[in-house]
């Protein structure tokens, strides 16, 4: 079996955002950026299916400009087969992102795609469920186990209320939550050995699919600052505070 | 052209999130149109038809939709949205899963997580944890939209008296199948519309020592949250998880406890109307937002609050 694994490039979650002075955007120059967290565990899961000998070949796939190698190396490293790298300019959408991944799919015909749950910079929660319409294949979004069988997948999701199983037909769109596994960190070796493995180059206007996007950003602003508190010296005056000051118990 | 908004429940009664969309899709639309989808689920119709501002009710009753796979979900809302301009729905583990599906069926990028309607074309969603608010304006001619129900205010239960109109169950894939689902019983209020939330994180050490939370949680009538540490360190399960990839919440009082106050954290509860934090390093960012911050260490201050708690002769419910 196949593993189609796709990878995004973003800000890292570690770094302070700054919006822009002029409401376009946020800063993300000089910013550190590594790979959207969901997305490591869609990677080390593919690895793992891999190791498990169930799965003969991992392709890492990402969208965007030329760094968006980077990311696809850092999967490499950790044990995907090979990379393909779509390379586009700007933002491009979730619904923009799904149709340039469905040409992957076509191309390469995997028998699972797997992807993070979410991006950390646009937060839209789209992309794996979009792509499965598309293909008009089953999906598992928030995914927290995954067990392969022959011709399925069984799936242990989070949702609001606890946990939901279930079982979805070949091939599938798999979308994982943090929880799914803890991403391994790349040795030095296999970073060097990573080096060595191929990226496909496919520029993304070329693959004959509508990606201008439909929702246009009209201005990015700061949300409202919280005012800064104060510290209480002990538990008795924090809960008359409470009670006299804010009055909420 | 109305607004059609897919409605959450679990075919015996509405989850209250509903409510919320039910008035953000008011500010889209007035003519708000609510399919209600399941299986032996026609109560949720007329208990949505009771709802203020619900203009008519479309029930699909049908086996097919019993356990709300999105597979099955998305064909059936696809073919009831040729009438209407707009699809919403709450932005939790519900809404997500299936709206995607319509949209890039129906060709349509969606909004997802608005928290404001500047117009029926215009909203604002929080990106990059809520670190940032964009004013989106959407130029598809059919809009699929996902709320984010804690911004805002849920439209009364009573005071509407909507037709309920039945529509047919149309044909599903059958390539996914439903095995079982663990709902996290509590005696505690929910998580998401709760008044007063205290969340404990890694501090907390281990999952026995939640129970130092849960007793003021007994006390104050309070929803516990966790944060994601706390939650990838097995603590406490999953459902409890406040922050940018749980549940965002907007209580009252969210007092946070052994929580350091890291970005996706903030994300999830720092609109709440009064802030406590309780932590014992004194530079946590935790109290950057926290209206009350208390630099103690929990396994003196928790119990001491406990006793202060039972000091008081009324606690509000």
């Amino acid at each position: 079996m196949k593993i189609l694994v796709a990878v995004k490039r973003v800000i890292d979650y570690n770094v302070q955002i700054r919006v822009k002075e002029d409401g376009s955007g946020v800063h993300s120059d000089n910013v550190k950026m590594s790979t959207n967290p969901p997305d490591d565990n869609a990677v080390e899961e593919s690895v793992k299916l891999k190791e498990s000998g169930k799965v003969k070949e991992v392709i890492a796939v990402s969208i965007g400009e030329d760094k968006a190698q980077e990311t696809i190396r850092k999967a490499l490293a950790v044990g995907a087969d090979r990379g393909i790298h779509v390379k586009s300019e700007g933002y491009i959408e979730p619904l923009g992102i799904a149709k340039i991944l469905k040409k992957v799919v076509e191309k390469e015909k995997p028998d699972m795609v797997f992807l993070g749950k979410q991006a950390i910079d646009d937060d839209c929660n789209q992309t794996g469920q979009m792509l499965a319409a598309m293909l008009n294949w089953p999906q598992s979004t928030f995914s927290s186990k995954i067990t392969l069988k022959d011709k399925s997948l069984e799936v242990v999701r989070e949702i609001d209320e606890g946990l939901e199983t279930i079982e979805v037909n070949l091939p599938a769109v798999v979308t994982c939550d943090l929880r799914l596994n803890e991403p391994r960190y790349a040795s030095l070796p296999n970073i060097m050995k990573a080096k060595k493995k191929p990226i496909e180059q496919i520029v993304a206007k070329d693959l004959g699919v509508d990606i201008t996007n439909r929702v246009h950003q009209i201005k990015v602003e700061e949300p409202p600052k919280r005012k800064a508190g104060i510290k209480v010296s002990n538990v008795a005056e924090l809960v008359s505070k409470l009670k006299n000051e804010a009055k909420v118990i | 052209m109305a607004v059609l908004l897919i409605a959450e429940h679990n075919n015996k009664n509405l989850k209250p999130f509903t409510l919320n969309a039910i008035t953000a899709a008011s500010k889209i639309d007035p003519d708000v149109h609510v399919l209600v989808v399941g299986s032996g689920c026609e109560n949720v119709a007329k208990e949505v038809a009771e709802v203020s501002l619900v203009k008519n009710v479309l029930l699909c009753d049908s086996p097919n939709y019993q356990n709300y796979l999105p597979e099955n979900l998305a064909p059936l809302v696809i073919k009831q949205s040729e009438k209407y301009n707009h699809i919403v729905a709450s932005a939790n583990t519900f809404g997500k899963n299936f709206m995607p599906r319509v949209a890039a069926a129906l060709d349509t990028s969606q909004v997802s997580d608005i928290i404001k309607v500047i117009s029926p074309d215009t909203f604002v969603r929080p990106i990059y944890a809520g670190n940032a608010f964009a004013t989106v304006k959407s130029n598809d001619k059919k809009k699929c939209v996902t709320i984010r129900p804690t911004s805002f205010e849920p439209a009364p239960k009573t005071g509407g008296s909507a037709q309920v109109e039945k529509v047919n169950a149309v044909d599903v894939p059958n390539f996914s199948k439903f095995i079982k689902r663990e709902v996290t019983k509590s005696e505690r209020p929910e998580l998401g519309t709760a008044r007063v939330v205290i969340s404990g994180g890694r501090g907390l050490e281990s999952g026995e020592n939640f129970k130092l939370i849960t007793d003021i949680a007994d006390k104050l009538n309070a929803a516990v949250g966790a944060s994601r540490a706390a939650v990838d360190a097995g603590y406490i399960s999953n459902d409890h998880q406040v922050g940018q990839t749980g549940k965002v919440v907007v209580p009252d009082l969210y007092i946070a406890v052994g929580i350091s106050g890291a970005i996706q954290h903030l994300a999830g509860m720092k609109e709440s109307k009064i802030i406590v934090a309780i932590n014992k390093d004194g530079e946590a960012p935790i109290f950057s937002i926290a209206d009350y911050g208390l630099e103690a260490d929990l396994f003196k201050a928790l119990p001491e609050l406990l006793s202060e708690l039972n000091k008081l002769n009324t606690i509000q419910k």
